[in-house]
């Protein structure tokens, strides 16, 4: 069954490079160690090139492209550090900083930001949180003075036991839309709705997940890069300032309901799953889960669980054992 | 892709064609498709030539399922019946999945021999992309078997009777294996109640509710002179115990392996500490051997797994770091340079055979054992739900915004003949009982047909109604099928 | 969880799709509903490209999308409803908020602005209140330009239960009196119409006749192309030079070669008609003027590559010409110039009409693409380009109407004859949309190679003291007086740095306001832009609001951020629109038309 791929030559940054045929420019890179900064982009999703930051200079193309989609072409020369490259990734940061709450976001975006010195404050302080963003019309909108920077604050979703939706977060990757849809749960409960500044992630009339199509698998979760999405745990611990992910514990083990063999990875803090995950390159689900494999596991939980205690209050009590 | 369910489920409305058979019309529906594949001359007659036996038997056998047939015992339209057909006859590959709507029958093992019939006649088996797919229910299901958790195998399949596999066991144990098949659960239950058993060690099961005909279940388990219940909850099996032995949760408490539906082995690891006296498995076992006076320390999970390797050929090439560098290996992998085995039969396509050709088992319908009647006139069948597991030992840990609870679902149609209303307390009667639920109403249903879930005993005891009549060479129950009568609690 | 529909909104969708034929789809439930069902999930997305029809019908019928309008509307055609809400909500015309059955979008863009929509604007404040405010069964709301600059200022209708319309040279009185129900004569007058090849039969036509095509040598071009064979006729397009005319001037005969030597039988052509880089209007006046020549052109075009199936996509505030345009196919098919067999040669052919819904990003050619197969109209990242994966994953040629236009004139006097008028680069003629304070909007053709001041002139000249040119519309350019000179061709304009684009000519005068139209292109891009990039989705709200807080508090115009924004919009957006978004702007500032203030 294996087909010897063809080998195409390439340079990066001046470094030949022979990849095969059929990858991408990031695979490029990576192949030689130079990973570029992706936020849409993740190895069990069809790429959405949306983000932008990834974007690399190519010799011969009027603009620049997305290395996490653009195939490598024999001959192609690539730049990745480029005054235009660093240039879009700086803007793109300070776009996404500007406009969106990224203090949960993985902390590699703080170090993009620092590499590339975007600087958010110079469009000026943060416009407030609003609450109409689901409501918009679409083609329209208030025009400002232009003094504070439109943002896309706005209040949290807690509209079921297991998830919350804060798309002050939100960086519109596309990632749970993708996650909910084709590229693994065929559920599409979720799709971007609205245009421009005012796109979002949206059920249908915005309905609360509960009137949604919604089967709580935690894949739209499980592919956030900013925290906009979460666990109930995990946000009722960070609220409660009992998040401390530098004591938890990461074991892959094998979920414990049906036969599918999906891999759990346990996030454990003070001897209680606090998430579970699963890795995204495991051939079985590649990363994806149902609601038993995220949610299922209370019962070996010490203590009371969600349904009943709040969770801050089962770790609290926990830590003062 | 088509779905066979007697209710239109999600997956039946993601198929391109859904048919909706009557409840445990199953074989009726595989020789009418069988018999179709031959009347319209689709069959893969090499395959049937080089790799099969018995086809003229199998095809007298069907002769009388024509599609009117088919349609007069299933209830689906002849027309869909024969395109199904002439669609699975005709493609390049194509897969059988079931799970336990074909095997908690009565007749549960000629329902899946109806359908490696099929599989036989179109050599849609033994190549990658086609075949049959039991879909295990359970994690390690699969597991149980693997490591001979069956009355008549040793681990690896290895037959109890087989003196020179058994002999293996003995000599690397130090003592005689029995040389004779046990008993499977049902025969254990007859067995509790004519007193041939009278003790019982349960690990991780609980009978006393997940059984057909709960009563009867639970008054052999009162029978019993002494019973051991080892699990991590204190289920109503556990309750009745005489000694409770608190275990380890297998997949988060302990080290081992599982194995999945596909035959993949893979590593469980411990990420927590169990509570209290909890114990590991292996722990229990290895400290009640040395209370009896046959102490062998007690071994790591590893150290278990090698010998276990020692004696089953097919996982003899899975040493817990090749299961780490490859992500699980499905067996068979006989030795450490074998990879794994992506798919099973493809013997069938050697030219010669290196075994004896697979034969057609001719199969004949018979309709469930629990008629309809007038007295009992609606079908119900039981199933699972997507956030909830088995009796709800675990699932009902955590709160799920999908849980619907102890309900029966019926026809929107059925709602208005009966004079219910959505939420209505209805008594579900059946010839072994009855019990007191609120109805709600599925378009997925249609009129006759009932729904409910066998995941809430302690709210709708569904194995109250349902018949405790098993499959003799399964020894399944039959509880997909039930005649019950819904009547509004005045 | 499912809401029903109500009987209009049931009866505007099988209108369009038939009724439903099983209880799974929205019939009544029979028993075989209970034995059986056919669709899922194939079904669903062989019937996904009729999502946004389906909505439409449901829009014009009832005046809005409510929850058991999208859930009827899903459960016919197998579509989640969250993503055809993602659809229905990403067009400006489709409202999923309750919506009175009258609705004015009043043009309030660059052209209309100063030449009268301020006055309708101040109208409709008094008589209704602010935009979006609800009185007795209507309302108002400010639109981008509507194409019909030569006749400013212009007014859409939305009408439940009753065609659109478009009122022109409108005033504020009379909007008003149409949001009340009374009656209103519709402005008819046509366009200046000045040209002799691509324009020559405006007027002498009768553009509702196909009998008046034919006696006016209508289809001599198609039956030509059928006696050449199709690698002919590529050949002759290819020997024209001809380029687009919808604004990125890219070789037609390149894209046809192309998907002709395609490796897969099925393939498509597509007729760009959705019109809406403000100040361009020419489209709609070949449409409504010779629309008989656009569906000859398309089915020749068809033949050429050895495509099945033609789509016409028109932007959906131009009802006159969809009308026009479905009973022209009609005609051609009773005819026997569409369907199978055209004219007896054994060629199947046969076009579609789809509308959009009000979003500027779908002419952009792949987000049009998304928007027919009923996705969102968000542009694909380039390559794979159309005519290797185009609409529904198959080689297409897509052309604007323009260049289709000029397709029969190239078969019958042939490639190199065509090449010949205009300059080397530059092949044929251009129509260009002259519009804002001139003598005579209209639409004029001219020689490529004619200077823009030779073509004002034509137009009668500016009125008043000429300050500025609009060229190439909102993705185009403000230049000045010393541009007069430029020779309008391609290599003319790139070589000063300015774009023809789809051919806007918009003049303004001492009168023009131009900060003010500044912050209203600003607001266009913000409005159009589809939100699918970082670039594009904030750069365009950030440029908007470094103007606003230049103009509104007097703070110092950061002129180097401006520059920053618009370097990312240009090197890291996906498509065109963030590409040139920030353009006008930059261009304007740099002729120092915001230092006026």
């Amino acid at each position: 069954m294996s087909v010897t791929a063809t080998a195409i030559q390439i340079t990066i940054d001046g470094r030949p490079v022979e990849v095969a045929a059929g990858s991408t420019i990031l695979e490029a890179c990576r192949s030689i160690g130079e990973d570029q900064p992706t936020l849409c982009y993740l190895e069990n999703l069809t790429p959405v090139n949306v983000c932008r930051v990834c974007v690399v200079e190519v010799e011969g193309s009027r603009t620049l492209v997305p290395s996490c989609s653009r195939l490598v072409e024999d001959g192609m020369a690539v730049a990745t550090d480029s005054v235009r490259v660093r240039h879009s990734r700086k803007m793109v940061l300070e776009f996404l900083a500007s406009s969106t709450d990224l203090t949960t976001a993985d902390p590699v975006v703080a170090e993009w930001m620092d590499h590339y010195e975007a600087d958010p404050d110079r469009y000026g302080p943060a416009a407030p949180p609003s609450d109409d963003r689901d409501s918009r019309a679409t083609g329209h909108h208030h025009v400002s003075d232009g003094l504070a920077a439109e943002t896309v604050y706005q209040p949290a979703k807690i509209d079921n036991t297991l998830y919350m939706r804060d798309y002050s977060k939100c960086i519109l990757c596309y990632k749970c839309v993708e996650a909910c849809g084709a590229d693994a749960q065929n559920t599409f409960a979720i799709a971007i709705a609205g245009r421009g500044f005012d796109a979002r992630v949206s059920t249908e009339f915005d309905e609360p997940l509960t009137n949604s199509a919604c089967v709580y698998c935690g894949n739209c979760i499980g592919v956030c890069p900013t925290g906009a999405l979460m666990f109930r745990s995990e946000y009722e611990l960070r609220r409660a300032d009992l998040w401390h992910e530098e004591d938890q514990t990461v074991t892959t083990t094998i979920c414990s309901y049906c036969g599918v063999g999906c891999n759990l990875e346990l996030h454990v803090q003070d001897n209680r799953i606090v998430k579970v995950t699963s890795p995204l390159d495991h051939s079985v689900t590649d990363g994806h889960l149902c609601i038993k494999g995220r949610f299922g596991y209370e019962y070996v939980q010490e203590l009371g669980d969600l349904a009943t205690t709040p969770i801050d209050i089962v770790l609290a009590e926990a830590r003062t054992k | 892709m088509y779905t066979v369910d007697p209710r239109r489920t999600t997956s039946a409305a993601w198929a391109d064609v859904w048919l909706g058979i009557d409840v445990g019309s199953d074989i009726a529906l595989a020789n009418t498709v069988g018999h179709e594949i031959i009347a319209a001359g689709l069959v893969n007659q090499d395959f049937i030539d080089h790799s099969t036996a018995h086809f003229e038997e199998y095809k007298e056998a069907v002769r009388e399922w024509t599609l009117d047939r088919g349609e007069q015992v299933t209830g689906v339209p002849a027309e869909v019946i024969r395109q199904m057909a002439h669609d699975y006859a005709t493609a390049e590959t194509a897969q059988i999945c079931w799970t336990l709507g074909i095997t908690e029958h009565a007749n549960a093992t000629d329902n899946v021999l109806a359908l490696i019939n099929l599989s036989l006649l179109t050599g849609h088996v033994g190549r990658y992309g086609s075949g049959l797919v039991p879909i295990r229910g359970q994690n390690n299901v699969q597991g149980g078997g693997d490591m001979g958790a069956l009355p008549n195998k040793l681990p690896g399949f290895q037959d109890v009777e087989d003196d020179e596999a058994r002999g293996k066991f003995e000599a690397l144990w130090g003592h005689p294996v029995p040389s004779e098949a046990g008993l499977h659960i049902s025969l254990m239950l007859e067995a509790m109640g004519n007193k041939e058993i009278t003790a019982l060690y349960v690990i991780g099961e609980n009978p006393a509710q997940s059984e057909a005909d709960t009563a009867h279940t639970e008054a052999l388990l009162d029978g019993l002179e002494f019973m051991v219940v080892q699990d991590i909850f204190l289920t109503r099996t556990a309750e009745m115990a005489d000694v409770v032995l608190p275990a380890a949760a297998g997949w988060a408490e302990s080290d081992g392996t599982s194995t999945s539906s596909e035959r993949r082995v893979q590593r469980i690891r411990k990420a927590l500490e169990p509570p209290g006296e909890a114990k590991d498995d292996i722990e229990i076992i290895s400290l009640l051997a040395e209370r009896m006076g046959r102490g062998w320390g007690i071994p790591t999970a590893e150290q278990a797994w090698d010998e276990l390797r020692a004696l089953s050929p097919m996982h003899a090439g899975m040493s817990y770091k090749r299961l780490e560098e490859l992500g699980g290996i499905q067996w068979p992998c006989p030795d450490e340079d074998h990879p794994g085995t992506q798919f099973l039969h493809s013997w069938l396509w050697e030219d010669p055979m290196p075994r004896e050709p697979a034969p057609f088992m001719p199969t004949v319908w018979v309709p469930p054992i629990d008629e309809l009647s007038d007295e009992f006139p609606v079908r119900m069948t039981t199933g699972r739900r997507l956030d909830s597991y088995n009796t709800g030992v675990q699932s009902g840990g955590y709160h799920s915004p999908l849980r619907s609870g102890g309900i029966i679902e019926i026809a929107p149609e059925d709602g208005e003949t009966l004079g219910l209303a959505e939420g209505d307390i209805v008594t579900v009667s059946s010839r072994r009982g009855a019990i007191d639920v609120p109805v709600y109403f599925h378009e997925s249903l249609r009129p006759g047909l009932a729904f409910m879930a066998f995941h809430f005993p302690d709210e709708a005891a569904v194995n109250q109604l349902t018949i405790d009549a098993w499959d003799p060479k399964s020894g399944t129950a039959e509880f997909k099928a039930t005649a019950v009568r819904i009547e509004k609690v005045a | 969880m499912e809401v029903p529909a109500t009987a209009s909104e049931r009866d505007a969708v099988d209108g369009l799709l038939g009724p439903p034929e099983s209880g799974w789809d929205g019939a009544q439930r029979t028993a075989r509903d209970g034995r059986v069902s056919f669709g899922g999930f194939h079904m669903a997305a062989a019937q996904r490209d009729l999502l946004l029809p389906a909505l439409h019908a449901v829009q014009s019928e009832v005046g809005w999308i409510s929850r058991g309008a999208l859930d009827y509307v899903c459960k016919r055609l197998g579509v989640p409803p969250a993503e055809a809400f993602g659809v229905a909500s990403f067009y400006a015309l489709l409202s999923t908020e309750e919506r009175p059955p009258r609705v004015a979008h009043v043009c309030d863009d660059v052209c209309c602005r100063p030449h009268g929509a301020t006055e309708i604007v101040a109208a409709l404040e008094a008589a209704f209140g602010p935009a979006g405010t609800v009185v007795d069964g209507a309302t108002w709301h400010p639109s981008p330009c509507l194409g019909q600059c030569d006749r400013a200022p212009a007014v859409f209708m939305q009408l439940a239960g009753e065609a659109d319309a478009v009122l022109t040279r409108t005033n504020g009185e009379a909007v008003v009196a149409m949001l009340r129900g009374e009656s209103v004569v519709v402005d008819g007058q046509p366009a200046t119409v000045v040209g002799d090849l691509l324009l020559g039969r405006m007027g002498t036509i009768d553009p509702t006749s196909v009998e008046s095509h034919v006696a006016n040598k209508g289809y001599e071009a198609l039956r030509r192309a059928l006696e050449m064979g199709s690698a002919a006729v590529v050949a002759e397009v290819k020997a024209s030079n001809i380029r687009g005319r919808g604004g990125a001037a890219f070789p037609a005969g390149i894209k046809w070669e192309a998907v002709a030597n395609a490796p897969e039988e099925t393939r498509y052509i597509i007729c760009n008609a959705d019109e809406s880089e403000p100040g361009t209007f020419k489209d709609r006046v070949l449409m409504e003027g010779d629309p008989f020549l656009l569906i000859e052109s398309m089915t020749i075009a068809g033949y050429a590559v050895g495509a099945q199936r033609g789509y016409l996509y028109i932007r959906g505030e131009y009802p006159a010409a969809t009308a026009l345009l479905q009973s022209a196919i009609e005609q051609a098919r009773t005819g026997g110039y569409l369907g199978p067999d055209i004219l007896g040669s054994g060629f199947d052919f046969d076009i579609e009409v789809r509308r959009g819904g009000g979003a500027y990003i779908c002419g952009e050619e792949t987000a049009l693409m998304n928007s027919i197969e009923g996705l969102r109209g968000e542009p694909r990242n380039k390559p794979p380009f159309p005519t290797q994966h185009g609409l529904f994953g198959k080689p297409t040629v897509i052309n604007n109407v323009e260049t289709l236009m000029n397709v029969p004139t190239i078969v019958v006097e042939g490639g190199e004859a065509f090449a010949r008028i205009g300059t080397e680069r530059s092949a044929g003629t251009k129509l260009f949309c002259v519009s804002g304070a001139v003598a005579t909007p209209g639409v004029y053709e001219v020689e490529m190679g004619t200077t823009l001041g030779e073509l004002i002139d034509r137009a009668g000249g500016a009125v008043g003291d000429l300050q500025a040119i609009l060229l190439g519309g909102a993705a185009g350019a403000f230049v000045g007086t010393d541009m007069l000179d430029l020779p309008l061709t391609f290599e003319d304009s790139s070589a000063r740095d300015v774009s023809l684009g789809s051919g806007v000519v918009m003049l303004f005068n001492e009168s023009a306001d131009f900060p003010d139209l500044l912050r209203r292109v600003a607001a266009f891009f913000r409005d159009e832009s589809c939100g699918q990039c970082v670039p594009c989705r904030v750069g365009t709200v950030r440029q908007e609001e470094l103007l606003a807080r230049h103009l509104t508090s007097g703070r110092p115009l950061d002129r180097a951020l401006l520059g920053e924004i618009e370097e990312v919009m240009k090197d890291a957006s996906i498509c065109g629109l963030g590409h040139t978004a920030a353009i006008a702007i930059r261009s304007a500032i740099d002729i120092g038309l915001l230092e006026t203030v």
